[in-house]
């Protein structure tokens, strides 16, 4: 049986000539093999902490201050802490479900460097006294399954995994687990149920964070795969080092996976903090402008769930606090570019279709909700929309999530910047994520609905994109 | 307030208004108890909360300024201020309203909850205007039955959780379940597989909307024209507590209601339908008499007038009663009254030798169904298994096990219903139940005890170790095909457990009333024998049986040898009820007289009764009703008698009266007033503490002079190599005249079959379900042989009373066990 | 009959005991289930209930929640065309219409000789290689509407040979050598202290 299916790998990854703490293995050809990882200061990482006490290993990862790559962005070292001392035994889930729209870096981790994430899993169980991790990758990436399968197993052989590693005290089994497409299971109770055996469902917290009642209603960290891949750089070159890079409140680089109407689309290891946006779009290290004889038109800035930026926020720089307060967020390091061809209310039907087809159904007003909201922003693409529509869906909208909803600053229309979080009648933020589309396009190009709604539609679809005729 | 009021409660602000919150009480319910009903799907106060529905979500602050939070799932802290009414509020709940209509057909006209559905009311009061949904609804394929009795409408479902929450976690059947996601997501069963659960029918009463239906209410009424009132389940000894409703004076529904002592508003189906045999055509409407053969209806008059006769020339003592279980307290008294007191026989028995030593059960310190769920505590099981006899009492201790941290240990011929939750399972060869008692006492003594009837010193030292905390024997009988004193061994070894009590597991409806009421021989109406209460009955009664009388074993005997002239049957079938068919049969071959006290005919009374009287039934008559726990609640009349049937206790007067003599009563009243007075454990039962507790009713607690009996110290001997020792219980649907007589449970007796252990079945070397010959020292029956692993070696399993398959013909009542070859046929 | 085979009984066993409890193992077994036949057989879930404890309900309550699974039969080789937000600015209706048209199926159905199945999926982590799809699975990237007329003539040529057919994901299965693995059991049976954690005490005391 051949250890892998393909020949080649999958392409995305751009090298910018940054700093490079995740993706130092790209490049190589055969980055995802266990020779080569070994070959360049693989398991150092491991070596170093195991040099030193699990409590020293986890305050180098506090003064780290490394932030989930997740999409909450919560400091990991701080939520290690909340472990309830002595509840053993303790459970590592590393989430590997990546299916947020825009979101494709945890792919490239697993495929590429495997082995880098494992270590980072093994150096979190030495830290935190867990003995069994379990890395969920999701179900439709074959490739990554396969990586990660054989990356173990060599590990297994080699002595890396598993009892008394490297002749240690220190033994964990890491179990490769996988799941069968449903977006939902990517927050993390609901990787939870999913592990168990169950529906996807999320379960309510509070009262209960996974750090107190997770798997099998033990302790349970839950942490990205991305958080998991910067540890092994953390334990060679220390926090201080890591600091040096990114910002203040958020050091290190970060992977952006930049989609749509670009240039260069592709994934780029980035500073924290210390690049904006419009250097991502328009760098020559980077992005390389707008297609070809067009200019932005909007983009979404962290995944499917965010609010929708516009060419005022280009100069943000790639920071959770400013992009929050500007009524964003940074999210999952997926950023959609759309240009000025783009059909802002198709665009918002897709989106929001996403989130209707992918309900876990737990919440009433997510299930019935999100669909209602695709069906009266169907109709409006269809030219059957009423002219109630438009009041009727930012209604719906609001009885998912009520209250102002986050947006951008829209100078023009003299409208402040409407900070991120929204409020949620729903137990996970799925629901009200099929918000942020709706509110972002209707403050910023309500023309575009009227237009659909009084007369039929002058806005055909040319060449499968969604381009205005102009 | 001082300290350790603060440690029990907590402040909250409802509203504005400080409330005293208990600790660990979830705000919903707090807010209910101050008077903020919050709405409403998804909680349910027995069950673990969801918060899927996010109808209950209010505005709280705990400090970090207000936020909406599901109530049902917020346990209230100290301080917290919540406000169930502001704009928000209202805002949010009419939209999940609004939500939850969209999808939902309006077809309340012709919906079975429609009058009746907190969708409907709800939308009344918080809903919005008209729909704004024009888009079309989601469709399914109308009304699946989930099982026989269930019917499923998904499109009313609005995905509460609650039915398939039940399934899991209270009945532990997970038959029913959520399929498909998101949009799509519906409740279902798994394809070929019903949700044949005996429970199943709760989540009918517990579905917030019309979505599941029963099929014996189905559109038969609208809530408006019910009418209801409380009482008691008839068919078990737990003692249920319903509502029954009727229509146009007839018994169309009963609800469960949530007494916390017993059955916290859950039923089995069985104890839920079992009013469709009051409604049978073939309900007794008038006395029958034999002529020429036929059982054909006639007067009261001339009815009771042969029974007079009958009863004055014939010596006392050729005269027995047998059966009683089915009468109310009241009946009870005074059937005992006149049998004991006025004709003067003591020869009365209202168990069928299928029950266990009236000195056993009211003589050992007695645990209540609460004291046997202590969290943390003990349960021993060493009877019946409740999942097929006791269905209130199994969800009971199932929830104790599963949600309180009670353990279970098992000590029964095979595995039972909470076999899978227990956390030790002895299984001794049938007989030999009492030395695993003494052994497992033992081994809490720190002797190492030797392996035992199959079990081995492992088995019983692990569950020795796990005894802690209150601990409480379920004792009954397992098996109908293993003596009574076995039973009582194991009881008495295990009495000596330090602390331990006991939860007779006695099944037959009221049987704990009858004995209550002294319905067997050498007993006195409370808890008294004929020696201790002789003085005091002197005076309450003309008098009072000189000797203790025969139980129903003896009775029989003595008639089979033509000892008994007159037979009265109270509810009563010994061809289908009494473990030894031959017996029963030449008994009632050889008996001159047999009279049936009925509601029903069974095939005792069709074959031998001379004159059967016309019973009313429990929806028909007043009284009340005594648990296995000694816990005494009314019954009420909803509906008139059926056609010029009488209660017991009248017929009973009736009689007396005829022979001269009065009973003393004209009222149930009147009959628990003399009660009370001549029965010391009765003493504080009065209209007034029945009236205060007409929900959980009135524990009646004390061993009054009985006193447990000595151990009878036999043991069976070891059976040959090449037969097997017969496990004969009880499941949930037999054959029972009752059943036979509900068209919802009719059909639902599993088929019959001999269960062996495959090792055992190989022996005889035939496919599974071929039909083989088993043969005992009494008897023959021709079966279908399965094999099946959870039957110990050496023992063979088979359903008492099965269609087809009276497994009573196979058995000995005299003998300790019974052993059967099983051959090809 | 679609039960497991006795190879993969083996394989599903190995599974469940790579979980502290085997309920965990469900969405794995119905993915070994689907390997086997295709496409998820109630048989295959009823005996997959059997190994795990479950009742067949939980078994397809848990598996119909989860899009990869099939309850019905599909086609050998499952198309899955990206339509979402990345995809589609970059032409996937396009690519959609023109598969609709190229394979004579509408989006859903399985063409008539039941080797292909169209889908329109959610995003699949592909965004900067958009309009990209997925065959059982496997990525194809910037796919073009010669791109998707070549690969589906490949597979009916049989020349496309990295796709294995519909159900089997990985080709690589974890195994745990029995001498090297840590000790999977049941939380109840793993409440102390793990050793290496003794270490923190001792530090603390220096
Ligand atoms: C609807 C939803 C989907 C999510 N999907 C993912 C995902 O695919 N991958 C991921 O790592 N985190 C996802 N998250 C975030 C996780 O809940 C969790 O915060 C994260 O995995 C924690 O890891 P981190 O602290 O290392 O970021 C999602 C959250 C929500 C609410
Ligand atoms: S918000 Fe939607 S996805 Fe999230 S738990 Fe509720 S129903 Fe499920
Ligand atoms: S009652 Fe609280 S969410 Fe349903």
């Amino acid at each position: 049986m051949p250890t892998h299916a393909y020949v080649t790998h999958a392409p995305g990854y751009v090298d910018n000539d940054g700093p490079k703490i995740v993706t130092k293995r790209f490049p190589l050809e055969d980055s995802y093999t266990f020779e080569r990882f070994e070959a360049t200061g693989g398991y150092d990482g491991l070596r170093s902490a195991l040099g030193r006490t699990p409590a020293e290993v986890h305050s180098e990862v506090r003064d780290a201050t490394l932030l989930g790559r997740g999409g909450a962005g919560f400091p990991a070292g701080i939520k290690w802490g909340f472990l309830p001392p002595g509840k053993y035994p303790y459970y590592l889930v590393v989430n590997g479900d990546e299916s947020e729209p825009g979101t494709y870096k945890d792919r490239l981790l697993m495929e590429r460097d495997p082995h880098q994430v494992i270590e980072g899993c093994l150096i979190t169980c030495y830290a935190l006294g867990l003995t069994q991790c379990f890395l969920y990758v999701r179900g439709e990436m074959a490739l990554a399954q396969e990586r990660i399968a054989t990356a173990l197993n060599d590990a297994y052989a080699a002595g890396y995994v598993g009892r008394n590693i490297l002749g240690s005290e220190f033994s964990v089994d890491i179990t490769l687990s996988w799941g069968a497409g449903a977006y939902i299971v990517g927050e993390e109770t609901a990787l939870i149920e999913s592990l168990e055996g169950n529906r996807g469902m999320p379960r309510l917290k509070p009262p209960f964070f996974p750090a107190a009642i997770g798997l099998y209603g033990q302790p349970t960290i839950v942490n990205n795969i991305e958080t998991m891949a910067n540890l092994p750089w953390i334990m060679n070159n220390g926090s201080d080092q890591y600091k040096t890079y990114g910002s203040e409140t958020s050091p290190g680089t970060r992977l952006f996976a930049v989609s749509g109407h670009v240039k260069r689309p592709g994934v780029y290891e980035v500073e924290h903090g210390v690049t904006t946006f419009r250097d991502l779009f328009y760098g020559d290290n980077f992005c390389q402008g707008i297609r070809e004889g067009h200019e932005l038109k909007m983009f979404i800035p962290g995944g499917g769930s965010a609010p929708w930026f516009f060419p005022e926020q280009l100069d943000l720089p790639l920071e959770a606090r400013p992009v929050g307060a500007a009524g964003s967020m940074l999210g999952s390091g997926a950023i959609v570019v759309m240009d000025e061809t783009t059909d802002a209310v198709k665009a918002a039907l897709r989106v929001v279709r996403f989130y209707a087809r992918e309900s876990c159904g737990k919440c009433t007003p997510c299930r019935e909700g999100t669909t209602w909201e695709e069906r009266i922003l169907q109709r409006i693409v269809d030219g059957d929309g009423r002219p109630s529509d438009i009041d009727l869906l930012l209604d719906v909208a609001d009885n998912i999530s009520p209250g102002p909803y986050p947006a951008a600053a829209h100078a023009d229309a003299g409208l402040e910047a409407i900070p991120f979080p929204p409020k949620q009648t729903t137990i996970c933020p799925l629901g009200p994520s099929s918000v942020a589309p709706i509110t972002s396009t209707i403050r910023r190009f309500r023309h575009e609905y009227e237009a659909k709604i009084t007369k039929r539609d002058s806005i055909p679809v040319s060449a499968g994109s969604m381009e205005v005729e102009s | 307030m001082t300290d350790t009021e603060a440690k029990t409660t907590l402040s909250v602000t409802i509203n504005g208004e400080v409330f005293e919150a208990n600790k660990g009480e979830l705000l919903i319910d707090a807010c209910e108890r101050a008077g903020e009903y919050i709405p409403r799907f998804c909680y349910h106060s027995r069950m673990q909360p969801v918060g899927m529905c996010r109808m209950c979500l209010v505005e709280v602050d705990t400090g970090r300024g207000p936020a909406l939070q599901p109530s049902c799932m917020l346990p209230c802290s100290d301080g917290m201020t919540v406000n169930t009414q502001t704009e928000l509020t209202h805002k949010v709940q009419s939209g999940v309203l609004e939500f939850l209509l969209i999808n939902h057909p309006l077809d309340c006209p012709v919906c079975d909850k429609g009058g009746e559905c907190p969708l409907q009311d709800q939308t009344v009061s918080f809903g919005p205007g008209e729909s704004r949904f024009v888009e079309e609804k989601r469709h399914y394929e109308k009304p699946i039955a989930v099982n026989d009795n269930v019917f499923l409408d998904r499109e009313r479902c609005i995905l509460c959780d609650l039915c398939t929450r039940f399934a899991d976690t209270v009945a532990g059947d997970k038959l029913i379940h959520f399929m498909d996601r998101g949009n799509n997501t519906q409740v279902n069963t798994f394809p070929d597989e019903p949700f044949a659960s005996y429970f199943s029918a709760n989540t009918v009463q517990i579905c917030p909307v019309g979505a599941l239906t029963a099929k014996p209410y189905r559109f038969k009424a609208r809530p408006w024209d019910l009418e209801e009132n409380l009482s008691t389940a008839w068919t078990d000894s737990a003692g249920a507590r319903i509502l029954v409703q009727s229509s146009r004076n007839k018994v169309i529904r009963l609800l469960g209601v949530d007494s916390d002592p017993v059955n916290w508003g859950w039923l089995s189906d069985k104890e839920r339908f079992a009013f469709e045999a009051l409604n049978s055509e073939d309900r007794l409407t008038a006395p029958l008499a034999r002529s020429d053969g036929q059982l054909a209806p006639t007067g009261w008059s001339t009815a009771l007038g042969q029974i007079v006769s009958l009863l004055a020339d014939t010596d006392p003592d050729r005269v027995a009663v047998i059966g009683g279980a089915r009468l109310t307290n009241e009946s009870q008294y005074a059937w005992t009254k006149l049998a004991k007191g006025i004709i003067g026989t003591d020869h009365v028995d209202a168990q069928l030798g299928d029950g266990l030593d009236p000195e056993l059960v009211l003589g050992l310190p007695r645990a209540t169904i609460d004291e046997a769920c202590t969290p943390g505590g003990t349960i021993i099981l060493c009877g019946p298994d409740p999942k097929e006899e006791i269905g209130s009492l199994y969800l009971r201790l199932r929830h104790a096990v599963v949600h309180d941290g009670a353990k279970l240990i098992e000590i029964t011929p095979v595995a039972t219903g909470l076999g899978p939750v227990a956390a030790h399972s002895l299984h001794p060869r049938p007989g030999e139940v009492a030395s695993v008692a003494a052994a497992l006492v033992a081994a809490t003594n720190g002797e190492t005890p030797p392996p035992v009837s199959g079990v081995s010193a492992a088995e019983i030292e692990a569950a020795a170790a796990a005894i802690n905390g209150p601990v409480t024997i379920v004792i009954g009988r397992a098996s109908l095909a293993e003596s009574a004193d076995c039973v009582s061994d194991a009881a008495l070894n295990l009495s000596t457990l330090p602390g331990a009590r006991f939860l007779s597991a006695l099944r037959r409806g009221n049987i704990h009333g009858a004995l209550d009421a002294g319905m067997a021989p050498g007993l006195l109406p409370g808890r008294t024998t004929l020696e201790a209460g002789a003085s005091r009955f002197d005076e309450a009664w003309p008098s009072v049986p000189g000797a203790r009388g025969l139980d129903t074993a003896g009775i029989l005997a003595a008639a089979a040898e033509g000892r008994i002239d007159v037979l009265l049957l109270l509810g009563a079938d010994p061809l289908n009820d009494f473990p030894g068919r031959a017996l029963a049969s030449a008994a009632l071959e050889a008996v001159p007289n047999v009279v049936g006290v009925d509601m029903l005919l069974n095939d005792s009374l069709t074959t031998h009764a001379g004159l059967v009287l016309a019973a009313s039934g429990p929806t028909e008559s007043d009284g009340t009703f005594t648990n296995l726990e000694g816990r005494v609640s009314i019954c009420q009349q909803r509906v008139t008698p059926a056609g010029t049937s009488r209660a017991d206790w009248m017929i009973a007067a009736e009689i007396a009266r005829r022979l001269g003599s009065d009973l003393g009563f004209d009222s149930v009243e009147s009959i628990r007033a003399e009660i009370s007075s001549v029965s010391a454990v009765h003493a504080s039962l009065n209209e007034a503490a029945l009236a205060d507790n007409a929900v959980d009713g009135v524990l009646v607690g004390g061993s009054g002079d009985i006193a447990a009996p000595e151990s009878s110290g036999t043991s069976p001997a070891a059976h040959d190599a090449y037969s097997l020792r017969l496990v004969a219980s009880r499941s949930m649907y037999d054959d029972g005249v009752a059943l036979r007589n509900s068209p919802s449970s009719r059909g639902l007796a599993r088929s019959v079959a001999i269960r062996l252990h495959p090792f055992d079945f190989d022996k005889i070397g035939v496919d599974r379900g071929t039909v083989v010959r088993v043969e005992s020292a009494v008897g023959t029956l021709l079966v279908p042989v399965e094999p099946d692993a959870r039957i110990p070696e050496g023992s063979a399993l088979l359903p008492w009373a099965a269609p087809g398959a009276a497994v009573n013909t196979l058995i000995d009542a005299s003998s300790l066990v019974t052993d059967v070859r099983v051959e090809r046929a | 009959m679609s039960r497991f085979t006795p190879d993969n009984e083996l394989i599903a066993n190995e599974i469940i005991s790579r979980y502290p409890r085997p309920k965990s193992a469900l969405i794995p077994l119905l993915h070994l289930a689907q390997e086997q036949n295709g496409w998820v057989t109630n048989d295959a879930m009823r005996h997959i209930s059997e190994l795990t404890n479950t009742t067949p309900a939980e078994v397809m309550g848990t598996g119909s929640f989860y899009e990869m699974f099939k309850f019905h039969p599909v086609g050998k080789y499952v198309i899955n065309i990206c339509s979402n937000i990345a995809c589609q600015l970059l032409g996937a209706e396009t690519l959609l219409e023109h598969a609709e048209a190229k394979l004579g199926v509408k989006i859903g159905g399985t063409t008539a000789d039941g080797l292909f199945t169209l889908e329109d999926v959610e995003c699949i982590a592909a965004c900067t290689e958009a309009p990209a799809l997925q065959v059982n699975y496997r990525y194809r990237l910037r796919v073009t509407t010669e791109d998707f007329d070549q690969l589906v003539d490949g597979i009916r040529a049989g020349t496309a040979t990295d796709i294995p057919e519909h159900g089997t994901l990985s080709l690589v299965r974890q195994h745990i050598p029995s001498d090297r693995g840590a000790g999977i059991v049941p939380p109840e049976q793993a409440r102390e202290v793990p050793v290496w954690m003794a270490r923190n005490e001792t530090a603390e005391q220096t």
